[in-house]
């Protein structure tokens, strides 16, 4: 199978427009990945599936990562005029890097027997724009495997025919697979209508009488 | 490509007639989760107009205990027995899956020996799958009972010969990073040979008993039809897509272990329907007793186990790796992501069962209620795995 590389060049020849970015992978198991922007991811995909030569058939796995806001220390000598005379100054600047949501996608050829190409989607932020295009017209594959980001990391995927929760019941309210998740006292408690009726029934509850009115006189 | 959605009218079933009071009524029919042949507690919310299903929507999650939130919290080493617990019907499988991905981020050896193990017990696990699965097959037909007993009886040996290496039956906690846990003696190998040998005998039995069986035709052949696009489009894995007919195997595609030395073919289906995927199964077991021959003859002395693996403060490197194995149900996967630290920073488990269960409803469309149980047993789920 061709490299990344190549697989990026092409990428941008057919899908223009398209940004893509390679992510470097220091591990030893040196499987790079893909970071497709979210406007084209469609196009991408499409792409990766249709070509010829690479014939992507097969998604295998899906999976959301929680990457939470970090701060970098960056260490940069400067040159500086102290006093009339120019030194280089050591300054520590922080940076902080806002978190965001990553949906991984891990693609086979089952045409071609090769593979895998990974590719990455990320969100805006962890938030309110937590949205990203859906595969799953691509890759039927992505169907449960999408829906249950949504559930435990709470990706909304945009375009995607049935997205509700699927492992959590569907009164749960966070996303439990979140770094930052606190599980709640009683996170079993759902709301029933057993609830409205028994706060319907206090009105017709007679106040108890008083103690004194019970002795007798 | 895109998914064809199975239509009716390629069913090629005969029009059933209804009464004129339920013409066009649907009935909403929640199946399970407790249920005999739901194979553990899952349910399925059904919409019946008669008895034919128009709408299957499956739903999870009451087994679900966030394996791999768990996963996160413990260290790479103890995630290793709570990988048993996923399929538990095929911890030897789960072990190695975990254990080749750990492998692949840590960038581990294996040795000879531990390799040759791994084959065995993996092989052994797909015997002893494929031939309960078969007993919990007919047991949804409604042979109530004796195959599922037949099959039991051998399963049991080789859950035996399991207790026996590791000391346990079903929750085995076998495989370590780099090798194996404890190693098979000269009498152990010699009894599992023996039951390898005398298995294919218990599987020509089985077999006479389910191809020309009546009632086993009439129940499986062109119920739950798969296309071979639709198959490979939903991610379809395992002996389920082999019976449509693609030729993709794990051990074939990514040669892990030691598979390449092994020569063993791939059986393939046709039609791609339920009586397919239960032929595939029986086809399976035979190729796997193939296997296991050749490995109890090549199986080399040696160490059982890399000695530059750390046990205790194991930190693999920083960075990623998504390693998988054939698994009896499928494509069974693990994507860890290293921070550098103690315990994983991602750790994802692919589940072969509950990606299969995507095509569910498109399986049972204008099928009856009775072949739902059917083509859900003859997919292949461990609830354990489904729901994590």
């Amino acid at each position: 199978m061709e490299g990344l590389e190549q697989i990026k060049a092409r990428i941008k020849a057919a899908v223009p427009g398209a940004k893509i970015d390679i992510v470097p992978n220091p591990s030893p198991a040196n499987q790079p990945s893909l970071v497709i922007d979210n406007e084209h991811a469609r196009d991408v995909a499409r792409f990766l599936c249709d070509d010829p030569a690479l014939r992507l058939d097969y998604c295998s796995n899906v999976t959301g990562i929680d990457w939470l806001d970090r701060s970098v220390k960056k260490t940069v000598k400067v040159k500086k005029v102290v006093d009339g005379e120019e030194k280089e100054v050591v300054e520590t600047t922080e940076e902080k890097l806002p978190g965001y949501l990553e949906a991984v996608y891990h693609l086979y050829s089952m045409a071609h027997k090769h593979g895998p190409v990974i590719i990455r989607m990320r969100t805006a932020d962890r938030a309110e724009n937590a949205c990203l295009p859906s595969l799953t017209p691509v890759w039927r594959s992505a169907e449960f495997q999408e829906r249950e980001i949504f559930d435990l990391y709470g990706v909304r995927f945009d375009g995607h025919p049935d997205l509700r929760r699927i492992l959590m019941w569907d009164e749960f309210e966070d996303h439990p697979m979140r770094k930052d998740y606190r599980e709640p006292n009683d996170y079993e408690y759902e709301p029933t209508p057993h609830d409205d009726v028994l706060e319907k029934a206090k009105g017709h509850y007679t106040s108890r009488p008083a103690e004194e009115e019970l002795k007798p006189s | 490509m895109t998914a064809t959605v199975q239509t009716l009218e390629a069913m090629e079933r005969p029009p059933v007639s209804m009464g004129s009071r339920l013409e066009g009524e649907l009935l909403e029919v929640s199946m399970g989760p407790q249920h005999p042949s739901t194979h553990g507690v899952f349910r399925m919310n059904v919409a019946l107009e008669g008895e034919i299903v128009r709408k299957l929507k499956p739903v999870f999650g009451y087994l679900h205990r966030n394996h791999e939130k768990i996963g996160e919290n413990a260290s790479y080493l103890g995630s290793m027995p709570y990988t048993d617990r996923l399929d538990y019907f095929c911890s030897m499988t789960n072990n190695w899956a975990y254990a080749l991905s750990v492998e692949k981020l840590a960038g581990i050896e294996v040795p000879e020996r531990a390799e040759y193990l791994r084959v065995i017990l993996a092989e052994l696990t797909r015997l002893q799958n494929h031939v309960s699965l078969l007993g919990f097959l007919l047991n949804d037909m409604g042979a109530w009972g004796t195959p599922l007993m037949y099959a039991f009886r051998d399963r049991e040996k080789i859950l035996d010969l399991f207790e026996s290496l590791s000391g346990s039956r079903m929750m085995c906690d076998y495989m370590r990073f780099g090798g194996c846990r404890v190693d098979a003696s000269p009498e152990w190998l010699a009894r599992a040979k023996k039951i390898a040998d005398i298995f294919p005998r218990f599987v020509d039995e089985l077999e006479q008993l389910i191809v020309g069986n009546e009632v086993v035709i009439a129940r499986t052949q062109n119920v739950g039809k798969l296309s071979s696009e639709l198959a490979v489009s939903a991610g379809i894995t395992g002996p389920m897509l082999r019976a449509c007919g693609v030729n993709y195997d794990v051990r074939k595609v990514d040669g892990y272990g030691f598979y390449p030395r092994f020569k063993f073919r791939i059986p393939l289906g046709e039609h791609g329907d339920t009586y397919d995927r239960l032929m595939m199964r029986i086809l399976e077991m035979h190729e796997s007793v193939v296997i296991l021959k050749q490995a109890f003859e090549q199986i080399p002395p040696g160490p059982i186990i890399n000695p530059k693996v750390k046990i205790r403060a194991f930190r693999p490197p920083i960075g990623e790796a998504y390693g998988r194995i054939e698994g009896p149900k499928g494509e069974l996967g693990f994507y860890l992501i290293s921070d550098g630290g103690p315990n994983p920073y991602r750790y994802r488990v692919r589940p072969p069962s509950f990606i299969n269960l995507t095509v569910l409803e498109d399986l049972c469309l204008g099928h009856t209620v009775a072949d739902v149980m059917v083509i859900l047993g003859s997919v292949d789920i461990v609830m354990g795995e489904v729901d994590r």
